[in-house]
């Protein structure tokens, strides 16, 4: 009798423990982005100031490189444990057409600009997915050796291809996406008609053909920190890499490398939340959101790395350098004297030829 | 004295037949065994069969298509897909019921990434067909087939639709044709395109390179094992340590010693030069290629390989040695004949630890191996985490699995599983 009565105690505190707690939001927040210098800037600039002001409790994961398998797996097993989601934008797509980020309506969730603009007009065309919350624009861009390029520094990107002016090793990233771009685009293909040309037979061949030109000095890279090592130690001339990682390598770290903006290519990284959670977690998640995307938050965490905050609004906002004490806007992607020719790639066109090329891509790298 | 009926059977104390009380005796013993193992069995099942199995079934599985879409896939089946021609207005009218409960249940991509798969732009045509789909009124909006085609082009190829109507069925064996470089063709499977064939070169480039690693490991931990084995006790266990050492050091970072040691700026280029015995503009490239993939694959599995040669060689008695010698045998009789043989249950062991491990090696091949030295594990990684292609992955890890198996079951036949011990 006295066991069935505490057992019935125990099993009815389980059940309203829950239910008290769906009356507001959970206070704990599990958010997975890349690690390093970057999940420091995000701490600084919008971790440490919600939990002062909320008492939320945040745990880093820093998984954000394997998000998307993750995430697909923690939904198949009916048991997603994170809250909020840093991917690139490409990652934030595929996401949302397999179901697995929930989309949001940007202009409820997300603050407007102090002037009134909603966010959506904010953000503008950096909205590539209903599920995705752009927080900054950085770019693929090249890092060359100062001491090792002779007299005449590069000034455009097709100096990767010039092996007589500019003899030794290039790193590129081990993926079509970018690569074959800039390839079409040194062998003679007008910027807006890259995607046509990149999407018939042809234009791929014409692709791998210029690359095949160097593919015997080329070091292939997958994690961002690969490049900047490259040109530390002199392995490479130039290398393609992330326009933050070069700046550390440049400014904090001091080394003789020179930044080639000359087609940079532009990209996205950002929030998504993941399909799945409880009411009082997303409510949570999406509290979050609104606060940390606001426009004074993406300023801020541009003093800590140089990737250009996504909304029109925070760009003014933009101060100096945390530590070194340098003005940040000469250092942004985004900035006027750095973005005279960029490239901006075609998130759709990539999300539909992405394995298909990938697939050529690899099978002409195994050759 | 009545232990024996009249037909002849034995009885037990209580009457029973005897083998049938023996048989309960044995039955209960047995269940009592196979509880005591109940645990581990249930554990080994839940969380190892039973995950690998439901992976593996992913190469085949292909219901998403006819689930997601089960009218369309009902009226597709009397169009011909060598007419040349899309559909008629039937088939669409299906499509657009169909995409609205998909597109309102938000499946309607997920069906659209699975065949993107295949044919490249379809993602994008479903993606774009839901979002206006969804404002149609099925009843009495038609006819469809128009309104698609103003939505893309793209509904009105034929390609598309023979895809669409080709994974189809709930089963498909497209996953293991696209990992064997096959594709299906009008009649039957065929040769994919050149440009695009990679997976039957990367699996006989990862049996190849593993089977050198195996035998650079043979070579350089055969050595070592005798002498731990032979020193006296206190000298062999420091060297023990130093065997060790590096296995307890992050993979990550004796990767990255590797890349130290062998780039072209790097240790070992740096003092041939300095040597005069490489010129400055003729440095060795050692690394990102296979010869850095086997070197630093090599030492990360040395220690998989000197363990169980060393615990073999303990139990070889130096008096068989003697032995051999008191009889007139010289140092390689004694060692070729006597020793050696003795010593082969260590080799299969650790070759078939180095072996398998190494086949599913897939970290340091990405950092160390540039472009001629990844393996078929990388692809599996890349279609995992990146592309997301699961099927394919599973497909291709079947393979893999099963040469695994096959190359097992040959080494039975040659040396005899018996032959293997780990000490």
């Amino acid at each position: 009798m006295k066991l069935t009565k505490l057992s019935a105690l125990v099993a009815s505190t389980a059940l309203c423990a829950p239910m008290a707690m769906a009356e507001d939001m959970a206070n704990e927040l599990t958010i997975v982005s890349w690690g390093g210098s970057y999940s420091a800037s995000q701490k600084n600039a919008y971790h440490d100031p919600y939990s002062a002001e909320t008492g939320v409790k945040i745990i880093n994961d820093e998984s954000s490189a394997e998000a998307v398998a993750k995430i697909r797996a923690m939904n198949e097993a009916g048991n997603v444990t994170w809250d909020v989601v840093d991917v690139v934008a490409s990652d934030a797509m595929r996401l949302c057409d397999e179901g697995l980020a929930d989309e949001i309506d940007h202009d409820e969730v997300l603050a407007a600009a102090p002037d009134g603009t909603p966010a959506s007009e904010d953000f503008g065309d950096l909205i590539v997915s209903e599920c995705f919350v752009p927080q900054i624009v950085y770019s693929t861009t090249f890092g060359y050796r100062t001491d090792l390029v002779g007299d005449t520094a590069p000034t455009s990107v097709c100096a990767i291809f010039d092996l007589e002016a500019y003899p030794g090793k290039r790193s590129l990233q081990k993926r079509p996406i970018d690569n074959m771009e800039w390839a079409l685009y040194c062998d003679g293909v007008a910027k807006d008609d890259l995607y046509d040309v990149l999407g018939t037979k042809e234009g791929v061949a014409r692709g791998l053909a210029k690359l095949d030109t160097i593919k015997d000095q080329v070091v292939w890279w997958t994690a961002g920190a690969e490049t900047p090592q490259l040109l530390a130690d002199g392995e490479v001339v130039m290398g393609s890499t992330f326009n933050g990682r070069l700046f550390s390598a440049i400014a904090e770290q001091d080394q003789p490398i020179g930044m080639l903006w000359d087609m940079q290519s532009f990209d996205l990284d950002g929030w998504i939340i993941p399909a799945g959670l409880s009411p009082e977690r997303k409510a949570r998640a999406l509290h979050y959101l609104n606060y940390a995307t606001d426009t004074q938050r993406l300023a801020d965490q541009a003093k800590y790395i140089s990737y250009g905050p996504a909304r029109a609004s925070s760009a003014p906002l933009v101060g100096k350098h945390a530590e070194l004490g340098i003005e940040m806007a000469p250092h942004m992607p985004t900035d006027p004297a750095n973005a005279t020719n960029v490239h901006t790639y075609d998130y759709e066109w990539w999300a539909d030829n992405r394995d298909d090329l990938d697939a050529k891509f690899q099978a002409w790298l195994a050759k | 004295m009545s232990d024996t009926t009249q037909n002849g059977s034995v009885l037990a104390a209580d009457g029973t037949p005897l083998k049938r009380s023996l048989a309960r005796a044995l039955r209960r013993q047995k269940i009592r065994a196979l509880l005591l193992i109940a645990p581990l069995l249930l554990f080994v099942m839940l969380t190892f069969i039973m995950p690998i199995g439901d992976m593996l079934f992913r190469s085949v599985e292909n219901d998403i298509v006819s689930k997601t879409l089960p009218r369309t896939v009902v009226a597709l089946r009397d169009w011909d897909a060598n007419s040349g021609e899309a559909p008629g207005e039937e088939v669409f009218t299906a499509l657009a019921a169909d995409l609205q409960i998909a597109a309102e249940a938000k499946l309607h991509t997920r069906v659209g990434s699975r065949l993107n798969y295949e044919t490249p732009g379809i993602s994008s045509l479903f993606r774009k067909a839901g979002r206006k789909v969804k404002k149609w009124d099925v009843e009495n909006d038609g006819p469809f087939k128009e309104q698609f085609l103003k939505i893309h082009k793209g509904w009105g190829d034929p390609d598309v639709w023979r895809t669409i109507q080709t994974y189809s069925p709930k089963f498909t064996n497209g996953y293991f044709l696209n990992a064997a470089d096959l594709q299906k063709g009008a009649d039957g499977p065929e040769w994919r395109p050149e440009d695009e064939q990679i997976y039957w070169l990367l699996f006989k480039r990862t049996m190849f390179m593993s089977m050198v690693i195996t035998i650079s490991c043979i070579v350089l931990a055969y050595p070592v094992a005798w002498i731990l084995a032979n020193l006296p006790a206190r000298s062999a266990n420091l060297l023990m340590i130093l065997v060790l050492l590096p296995f307890w050091t992050s993979l990550l970072v004796r990767t990255s010693a590797w890349k130290v040691m062998l780039q072209q700026q790097g240790v070992i280029n740096e003092t041939l030069v300095w040597l005069g015995l490489v010129a400055d503009d003729a440095r060795l490239v050692m690394i990102n290629n296979q010869f850095g993939t086997i070197v630093a694959m090599t030492h990360i599995l040395l220690p998989f390989m000197i363990l169980p040669m060393y615990s073999v060689m303990q139990t070889i008695k130096p008096t068989y040695l003697r032995a051999a010698k008191s009889l007139g045998a010289t140092n390689w009789t004694a060692f070729w004949r006597v020793y050696f043989p003795q010593s082969i249950p260590g080799i299969g062991a650790g070759s078939i630890l180095v072996f398998i491990l190494s086949i599913g090696y897939y970290i340091t091949p990405e950092l160390v191996g540039g472009t001629k030295g990844v393996f078929i594990s990388n692809r599996i990684a890349f279609h995992i985490s990146s592309s997301l292609n699961w099927g394919l992955a599973a497909a291709l890890g079947a393979i893999l699995l099963a040469v695994v198996l096959v190359l097992y079951w040959a080494y039975d036949k040659i040396v005899g599983i018996d032959n293997v011990k780990l000490g």
